[in-house]
């Protein structure tokens, strides 16, 4: 029934509406032809893995597919009942404690002392800074290097001192210590480096209002500093907490987790589980328990922060 | 984006009548320079070491003269050995081609995130922020078995595809973008550019200084990146300089100068090129650090 006469006027509404559905599809179009890139990675080497690793993680798959199929929840229970699985997550959350607190308060101190202006500024920054730009592999080779028992510069120290040799890396109860010394010294440039920014920040007639005042250096420290630089507290340690839980290189290659599992990180635990033992389904049931984990305290400090600032 | 005063170089904070010799701030430099060379310690001690006869380099005694004198001998014979130009040439293509694709990548999602009004647009953006929090470290099982799928086990392609996309920094061009105001945008679009040519000719020239930080950030991730690499790549060919490095350590066993001139050289390009950048690179890594803000 479509003759020309018989078609009624096409309204301005009509055409605006027409033109604005043609524009929607046109802007779907641009947004997902300027997506598509990114989307297609993302999809193909995040999305995709994560829900086969799921999927692996109800398996009993091996690298011979020997007793492949799903299992149901064999490999959790069998994880939740594994201790060296315990034990990995103990030293991992060991390792987080020990390495997070120094790693922000010695970060503070020295952003507030290369913020002094003392001469050498730019030497004092790329002293603390230059280790951060270097490989794990690099950093474990300067380290092993410092840590030998017999050649190694700290101990050569100490004997010099007239002390016993320390086993840096074989003694369990010093190990992880050691492990945190190196990670101290490589990653502190990051944690420093956004103090320093954040502190040149802070408005300079704050701390003329406090002179004027009379409050001292020390009491401006507490009183604006440290509160000024809450949300980078804030930021610098929950940053570093979810770094330290994924800790792998340097124990890795520092220890191999040694000794006698005493360093060994839960994601060293499930490397060795997929590629040492071949036990993909297991490896990728850990990986997810794991997960449950750093969604826990990623909410967990999003919780706190949003807190802190509502208050 | 705010800016940060770190390339303001150096900043007074005594007061005009207050003594820059203080004593309180003698004490402070005292400490400071304690910690700055005990920073160092480990850097001197393997170029010192680096720099000896192997005899030299495994005795016990520490000295700062060797009896056989300071020589570039273990740089010589690592270098000729020819495996560290070979790893350092597999890092520098593989960290070249991932700061490239997900730079442009980034941009483009951020771009389309910021101004395009498309449908499925709020959920990718969900997915996006979701996938933020997933380590990359717990997928290495399902990514390394997609891998012999693919068969991209020991080659570029393989190193470089799952770390050539960063979810993190879409988020944080996007908030990059937002602040652009689009009225620049719109002049050029009434004189009939396409969004393209207006993200092109518009956009990312204004966007300079961000692309230029999330690259150095993508690019000194990338270069150092050890899990991933060593995961898939088996061929010693094909490995790139930390996970190379990772199999001469063992392979030198007892030859502490050449094992500490290994070191030395993979660390080589990103402390000269962050001599010559030093500002660049610092500003970058505060800026991508905050996220973007």
């Amino acid at each position: 029934m479509s003759t020309a006469i018989d078609t009624p006027p096409v309204t301005t509404e009509e055409v605006t509406a027409q033109g604005k559905a043609r524009a929607k599809r046109g802007e779907t179009l641009a947004g997902w032809a300027f997506a598509a890139p990114f989307a297609v990675l993302f999809v193909l080497f995040l999305v995709v893995p994560a829900v086969y690793g799921l999927y692996l993680s109800f398996t009993g798959e091996t690298l011979t597919g020997a007793g492949s199929g799903l299992v149901g929840f064999s490999n959790y229970v069998e994880a939740l009942r594994d201790p060296d699985m315990w034990k990995s997550l103990g030293n991992t959350v060991w390792f987080t404690a020990l390495s997070t607190i120094p790693l922000i308060v010695l970060s503070l101190a020295l952003a507030l002392l290369v913020n002094l202006g003392l001469p050498g500024r730019w030497l004092w920054r790329l002293s603390f800074f230059l280790p951060y730009l270097l490989a794990s592999t690099v950093v474990v080779m300067f380290w092993s290097w410092m840590y030998n028992p017999k050649l190694g510069l700290i101990n050569g120290v100490l004997a010099k001192f007239g002390a016993e040799p320390i086993a840096w890396l074989q003694d369990p109860r010093v190990a992880m210590i050691s492990v945190v010394i190196t990670t101290l010294w490589w990653t502190i440039g990051f944690n420093f480096l956004l103090y320093l920014a954040a502190l040149q920040n802070i408005p300079e007639q704050q701390f003329e209002a406090a002179a004027l005042d009379g409050a001292g250096k020390w009491r401006q420290l507490f009183s604006i500093v440290i509160p000024q630089l809450a949300p980078t507290t804030a930021l610098l340690v929950t940053l570093q907490i979810l770094a330290s839980l994924k800790v792998f290189d340097q124990i890795y290659m520092l220890t191999n987790g040694g000794p006698a599992g005493e360093t060994r990180s839960i994601v060293q635990y499930i490397y060795e589980s997929g590629f040492t033992g071949y036990r993909f389904g297991y490896s990728s049931a850990i990986s997810y328990l794991f997960f449950a984990l750093i969604v826990l305290v990623s909410l967990a400090q999003y919780k706190l922060i949003n807190r802190r600032s509502a208050a | 984006m705010s800016t940060y005063t770190l390339s303001r170089g150096i900043k007074q904070t005594h007061k005009p009548g207050e003594n820059p010799w203080s004593v309180s701030r003698m004490a402070a430099l005292l400490v400071l320079a304690v910690l700055a060379v005990t920073w160092l310690v480990p850097f001197a001690w393997a170029v010192l070491t680096s720099l000896k006869s192997e005899a030299d380099a495994g005795a016990s005694q520490i000295t700062l003269n060797p009896p056989d004198g300071l020589s570039f001998e273990a740089y010589r014979k690592v270098l000729s050995a020819g495996d560290i130009p070979s790893w350092a040439w597999n890092s520098l293509i593989t960290s070249v081609a991932i700061t490239f694709i997900t730079v442009a990548t980034s941009a483009l999602a951020g771009y389309a995130f910021s101004r395009v009004n498309f449908k499925g647009k709020r959920l990718l953006y969900a997915a996006i922020i979701a996938a933020i929090i997933i380590p990359p470290q717990l997928l290495i099982v399902p990514l390394f078995r997609q891998m012999l799928a693919f068969n991209l086990v020991d080659t570029y392609w393989g190193i470089i595809l799952p770390q050539a996309f960063a979810p993190a920094m879409v988020l944080i061009l996007k908030r990059f973008f937002d602040q652009i105001p689009v009225e620049l945008e719109d002049a050029a679009r009434v004189d009939g550019a396409g969004r393209l040519r207006v993200f092109w000719s518009v956009v990312l020239p204004l966007s300079r200084p961000i692309l230029a930080a999330v690259a150095i950030f993508v690019f000194i991730g990338a270069w150092n990146n050890f899990l991933w690499p060593f995961i898939v790549t088996t061929d010693a060919d094909l490995m790139t300089l930390p996970v190379g490095l990772q199999t001469v350590k063992s392979a030198y066993g007892l030859q502490y100068a050449q094992n500490m001139a290994s070191a030395i050289l993979a660390a080589l390009p990103l402390v000269v090129v962050f001599l010559f950048f030093q500002r660049q690179i610092i500003k970058g890594i505060a800026t991508t650090g905050f996220g973007g803000q």
